[in-house]
């Protein structure tokens, strides 16, 4: 159960849009089922009280939207951030992908957002209605006379069992409480992979992203991929390519994308939610990550707006390319 | 009506294994794969797998053809392989109905002989819905989960299988799976069926109806006011058109290797903002016209080419994978006005 109701959310979204200090909402509208949530623009009164909808399912982070939703807008878009969700924002200003005038930000709390999939797991299918109650959900399916009582905890997003912070970096107004940036375990599966043998190690990406299926939902969700023209979407590109050609051509995809995230990836975990074959590729992010904060010192992309991010700046403690080369080979 | 004890199904698997390719459903980590059998996998429960059996007969990535050159000539070099026979098991039925789909379209002139090569040499043995997820809605399209078709049909029970030839392909390959089989009466076939459909009568989108579309809605629904709200949520990725049966759009390549071209074709996503581009760009320059453009499609361009029938089977998988929660019920809801 969130710590903030979906009718105060509506009451704001309502008052804000009255009194025109917005001219559109962007939030969440209710879908067949409990789960089924679908982020999108409001613009009235009515359809806010009508669709707009706030539960454990609203994991969707609607920072990424905003590149494309404020422009051309008239007067300021209304956006509900949870803590996770405004580093994104804060991200997304440094690079200059949305002008921060057009937008109000309303930072909400957040208790964990539930993953369906694992719900799914205890609970079975034929769901029929997720009624949330106090700290459990109650999952009616036709399969079953009763109603399934699983408790949210057990069935959080991955991201949201390593929550790294409950504060919310950017807003103008906050709805409830912010909360404190929190020491997570999120890198133990990295040191994990780590410890393998390099054998180990790709065998271990080997099955993961055999299973890509190249439909790009990682890419296309993560608020760090908005160029205006992806380089895989480009045919004059010469790196093109729509197709999994075989297992190699899935894991230089992702690298690559690794690779052109790092140092601005937020570790928001958009990617391995919206994953098809649930694929855990956070741990690729994290991986980049991990090395920057120990290379560099810690640093948090999007923790605030400009700042200098390590791989693009340059100290003169920085380490030399052979400290990087000679822990290589002591990792190996 | 045949049957086989469902202790005895590993043997069933092994016997068919050496007969010809046997795809089963099993369930590894968290997919749910057409994995070809192996002593051991475990034929899965679970009502969709990830992917449908359309990669079996439509394949993600499929080499067309090389050429190689030397000086002025140029070898074209014929990239088929012999496969043979291979059985598909397990298929539910709006699985079957989709490939019925796709025959309409490689199977009509001119036929696609890489297509039918492999349909001629497939034989598809369906199995009955046990436990639909809230996310099917097959019977808005007219399929029937407790008889699905394909060459042979089965029907799984907590102690039994049992099966029955549809086609004479189907026979002739029953015929070919003597032990453990025998003959049984229908009466455990017939309790099930009238279990699946007391089932289907508790799934929250058994009231879904298509009869709003159809063959001649395109001035209808073409400039219907609510395409912009609905692909505005849409993020413009393929996950909805990669996992559903029946999308059929493939993108042709050729790879240039260094010493010669290989022509490849691959499943490609009227989503995408390359889709069909041509020399002078992209006919569809906004998210809403692709977006617009698998809707219609599946609702009414294809029924209108095909006798009325829909180009989508109801199996629930694009609403179970947008990354949005965005799917083909929101849209009939929302433009049918049902």
């Amino acid at each position: 159960m969130q710590k903030i109701t979906k009718s105060q959310l509506v009451d704001k979204a309502v008052s804000l849009l009255a009194d025109g200090t917005v001219s559109a909402v962007l939030g969440w509208s209710m879908g067949e089922f409990s789960y089924d949530v679908t982020p999108r623009i409001f613009t009235t009164e009515d359809d806010i009280r009508k669709s707009f909808v706030f539960n454990d399912f609203c994991g969707a982070n609607l920072s990424k939207y905003l590149v494309s939703k404020t422009d051309g807008i008239e007067g300021k878009l209304l956006v509900f951030l949870k803590p996770c969700d405004t580093y994104s924002f804060n991200q997304l200003l440094t690079e200059h992908r949305f002008n921060r005038e057009n937008v109000y930000a309303v930072g909400i709390p957040c208790s964990g957002m539930v993953d369906i999939s694992r719900l799914k797991a205890v609970s079975g299918d034929g769901i029929t209605k997720i009624h949330e109650e106090e700290e459990n959900l109650l999952v009616t399916t036709i399969y079953e006379d009763n109603p399934i009582t699983v408790p949210a905890k057990d069935v959080l997003l991955e991201r949201c069992d390593n929550c790294k912070s409950k504060k919310h970096v950017a807003f103008d107004e906050l709805l409830g409480d912010s909360g404190e940036v929190i020491e997570s375990a999120r890198f133990d599966q990295v040191a994990e992979i780590e410890a393998m043998t390099p054998d180990e190690r790709f065998a271990f990406w080997q099955s993961q992203l055999s299973r890509c299926i190249r439909c790009n939902a990682c890419r296309d969700v993560c608020p760090a991929c908005t160029c205006e023209k992806c380089v895989f979407d480009n045919p004059l590109s010469g790196a093109e390519n729509k197709s999994p050609a075989n297992n190699f051509e899935e894991q230089m995809f992702h690298i690559i994308r690794a690779y052109h995230v790092a140092g601005r990836c937020t570790d928001c975990g958009e990617c391995s939610r919206v994953c098809p074959e649930k694929i855990p590729l956070h741990l690729l992010n994290r991986k980049f990550i991990k090395d920057i904060n120990e290379f560099y010192g810690e640093y948090q992309a999007g923790a605030e707006v400009g700042a200098r991010a390590p791989l693009v700046d340059y100290t003169v403690d920085d380490p030399e390319p052979c400290d990087v080369l000679d822990r290589r080979d002591t990792d190996a | 009506m045949l049957k086989c004890p469902i202790d005895k199904m590993d043997d069933v698997f092994e016997e068919i294994a050496k007969i010809a390719k046997l795809y089963l459903p099993v369930d590894i980590g968290e997919s749910i794969v057409y994995k070809p059998w192996e002593k051991g996998d475990v034929w899965s429960d679970a009502v969709n797998t990830s992917l449908s059996p359309k990669e079996l007969f439509f394949p993600q990535t499929e080499n067309l053809m090389e050429f190689k050159t030397e000086g002025k000539s140029i070898e074209v070099i014929d990239t088929r392989r012999e496969n043979g026979p291979f059985v598909v098991f397990g298929v539910r039925a709006c699985d079957v109905k989709s490939i019925e789909v796709l025959d309409r379209v490689f199977l009509a002139e001119p036929v696609d002989s890489y297509y039918a090569k492999r349909r001629e040499e497939g034989i598809i043995i369906s199995t009955a819905c046990t436990r639909p997820a809230e996310t099917c809605f097959c019977t808005t399209f007219d399929v029937s989960p407790q008889e699905p078709s394909g060459d042979i049909s089965s029907w799984k029970t907590d102690e039994e299988v049992f099966f029955k030839a549809n086609t004479e392909k189907g026979e002739n390959f029953l015929k070919k799976i003597t032990s453990y089989i025998v003959e049984c009466d229908e009466d455990r076939v017939r309790e099930q069926k009238e279990k699946i459909l007391k089932i289907m009568d508790k799934l929250p989108l058994k009231n879904l109806k298509a009869d709003a579309f159809g063959g001649g809605k395109t001035d209808e629904f073409f400039c219907h006011p609510a395409w912009d709200e609905l692909s505005g949520s849409c993020l413009g990725c393929g996950a909805c058109t990669f996992v559903c049966p029946t999308c059929q759009c493939y993108d042709i390549k050729d790879f240039n290797t260094g010493s010669g071209i290989i022509r490849f074709r691959c499943w490609d996503s009227c989503m995408y903002s390359d889709f069909t581009k041509m020399a002078h760009g992209n006919n569809r320059h906004t998210q809403k016209e692709r977006f617009r453009q698998r809707f219609m499609h599946k609702l009414v361009y294809y029924p209108e080419n095909n006798e009325g029938i829909f180009g989508c089977v109801g199996c629930g998988r694009c609403i179970a994978k947008c990354p949005v929660s965005m799917n083909i019920v929101k849209v009939m809801k929302k433009i049918g006005g049902k």
